[in-house]
């Protein structure tokens, strides 16, 4: 079984992202890039799924500018076997990710599609469920435990509720919650490898994918910002405090 | 004129109070507003849906296929029942985030995720990069709008006047038998739910153990609320996953959230930064929690969290 994993660049999950002044979008220059967490958690099921013999190959898919190959040299050192690099310089909705990697999935015809539960950027969480829509097959989003056997796999979803345990048909779409497993370092040998490992460069224009129906945003701002509070010295200080709010 | 449906959302045959607030931010969009309700026995939650106030229809479809809500099965429901709408909503749940983006997808439309503010009926402000950034984005003309509700950034809808009618409806729809539900493992819980409760005592890493997570319970339990915890103490496993309050778990707002051990990093924060007021108790006093905590007390928790629970008791 071949295992398809969405693999995105981001603005790395320490980094306090600043509003430009005049509301026009995010200071990013200079600002540190890293794989999205959640999809790291993705490759790391998948590549462990490969090493118990379940999958036999595991191939991550980044959509960007040609500058994103060296992230997606990162993947390929964690272990993944190859990358495909789907170039754009336009950003990329979610909407459009989907399409895009339907267009992969009937190329290259994977079992399972791992993909994050969000990216951490636009936080969004939607990708993985509209690739599941539009391919017509079942989706086990927010997935803390995935297990593969005949033709199924089982998945527990981390669900407002607690732990919700689904069995779905494959080929199917699951996405990541944080617990699903830890992610492995990459060793510097691994690095070197990764230097021999294929990737396949296609154009977005050339999957036939129109974006016309995007969201367009207008105005960026900063959230707003709470008051600076008060430290009290003790605890009478502060059930006094929250009583004279009317909160005890 | 628009015309908005909400997608209820409903466990063990009780309306979940997220709908309510779906409801709340619709009369902000403006226009008629139906509930959808899709249930093996939808009775029971199309009434409470129907007493909403600002609801004008409740439309209610009976499938046995609907037992549980898989996403898979309710979306070409959604989407055969959402003909003729300008907006479609559901809460920004797990429920929600489940099911909307495969509503958006099979309707082949962009969707607006935690939707926050009503700019008009086609722009909304919504949150990225944890909340740190704010974004007013405009859904194109001539397209249904398909949307997931911030619940902390909108209040419950109370109990209208009279109840809305109720219109049963069914569907002609292949459903896919692809995605079966197996189990629900749900801590049953007294305590009043994380996502509505007006007061939250949640913990953190510092306390250490899943033994001393108890320390909370007490605490909680003195003032009624409900607990949450943070990233690092659920990944710890002192307490399960559904407790987690942040970026990528419950974003609430609560009229009171404490803090307990809990350094707060800002992952953590945008879950709690629309609560009325925070209280935060660290030991460290350089932790980030104490920049947005209204009151703040330096000191060892297992010492100050005892003695507040036996000062409020």
């Amino acid at each position: 079984m071949k295992i398809l994993v969405g693999y995105k660049r981001v603005v790395d999950y320490n980094v306090r992202i600043q509003v430009k002044p005049d509301g026009s979008g995010v200071i990013s220059d200079g600002v540190k890039l890293s794989p999205n967490p959640f999809d790291e958690i993705a490759l790391e099921e998948a590549l462990r799924l490969r090493e118990h013999g379940v999958a036999s190959e595991v191939v991550i898919v980044g959509i960007g500018p040609a500058d994103l190959q060296a992230h997606l040299r990162n993947g390929l050192a964690m272990g993944a076997n190859r990358a495909i690099h789907v170039s754009t310089s336009d950003v990329v909705q979610p909407l459009s990710a989907a399409r895009v990697l339907l267009k992969l999935v009937e190329k290259e015809q994977p079992g399972l599609v791992i993909l994050g539960k969000q990216a951490i950027d636009d936080d969004s969480n939607q990708t993985g469920q509209m690739l599941a829509a539009l391919w017509g097959r079942p989706q086990a989003t927010f997935a803390s435990k995935l297990g593969i056997a005949d033709g199924k796999a089982t998945v527990v979803r981390e669900v407002d509720a607690g732990l919700e345990t689904l069995e779905v048909d494959l080929p199917a779409v699951v996405t990541t919650d944080l617990r699903l497993n830890e992610p492995r370092f990459i060793k510097l040998p691994d690095i070197m490898k990764a230097k021999s490992k294929p990737i396949e460069v296609i154009e977005l224009a050339a999957l036939g994918i129109v974006s016309g129906d995007h969201l367009r945003t207008t105005h960026y701002a900063p959230p707003p910002r709470r008051g600076k509070g008060v430290m009290v010295k003790d605890v009478a200080e502060l059930v006094a405090a929250l009583k004279t709010r009317g909160l005890v | 004129m628009n015309k908005i449906l909400i997608v209820a959302e409903h466990h063990d045959g009780k309306l979940n109070p997220a709908t309510a607030r779906c409801v709340s931010c619709a009369q902000r969009i403006g226009g008629d507003i139906e509930v959808l309700v899709l249930a093996a026995t939808p009775d029971a939650v199309a009434q409470a849906a129907a007493a909403l106030d600002g609801v004008t229809r409740v439309r209610s479809v009976a499938h046995p296929a609907n037992v549980h809500a898989l996403a898979a099965v309710l979306a070409p429901q959604v989407v055969a029942a959402a003909a003729g709408f300008t907006h479609v909503l559901a809460p920004s749940t797990t429920f929600g985030k489940d099911l909307m983006p495969r509503v958006a997808a099979l309707l082949g439309v962009a969707q607006v995720s935690d939707l926050m503010q009503v700019e008009d009926a086609q722009r909304f402000v919504r949150p990225i990069y944890a909340g740190n950034a704010l974004i007013t984005v405009q859904a194109p003309g001539g397209q249904t709008v398909v949307a997931t509700v911030r619940t902390a950034s909108w209040p419950e809808a109370r109990a209208g006047a009279t109840p809305a009618p109720i219109e049963n409806l069914v569907l002609e729809v292949a459903l896919p038998t692809h995605t079966r539900f197996v189990a629900l493992e749900s801590g049953k819980s007294d305590r009043p739910d994380l996502q509505s409760a007006s007061r939250v005592v949640s913990g953190g890493r510092a306390l250490g153990s899943a033994e001393n997570f108890k320390l909370i319970y007490a605490l909680a339990d003195t003032l009624g609320a409900a607990v949450g915890a943070s990233r690092a103490a659920v990944d710890a496993g002192y307490v399960p996953s559904d407790m987690q309050v942040g970026q990528t778990g419950k974003i609430i707002a609560p009229a009171l959230y404490l803090a307990i051990g809990i350094s707060g990093a800002i992952q953590h924060l945008t879950g709690i930064k629309d609560a009325g007021t925070i209280v935060a108790i660290n030991k460290d006093a350089e932790a980030p929690i104490f920049e947005i905590a209204d009151f703040g007390l330096v000191g060892d928790l297992f010492k100050l969290v005892p003695e507040l629970q036996q000062a409020l008791g």
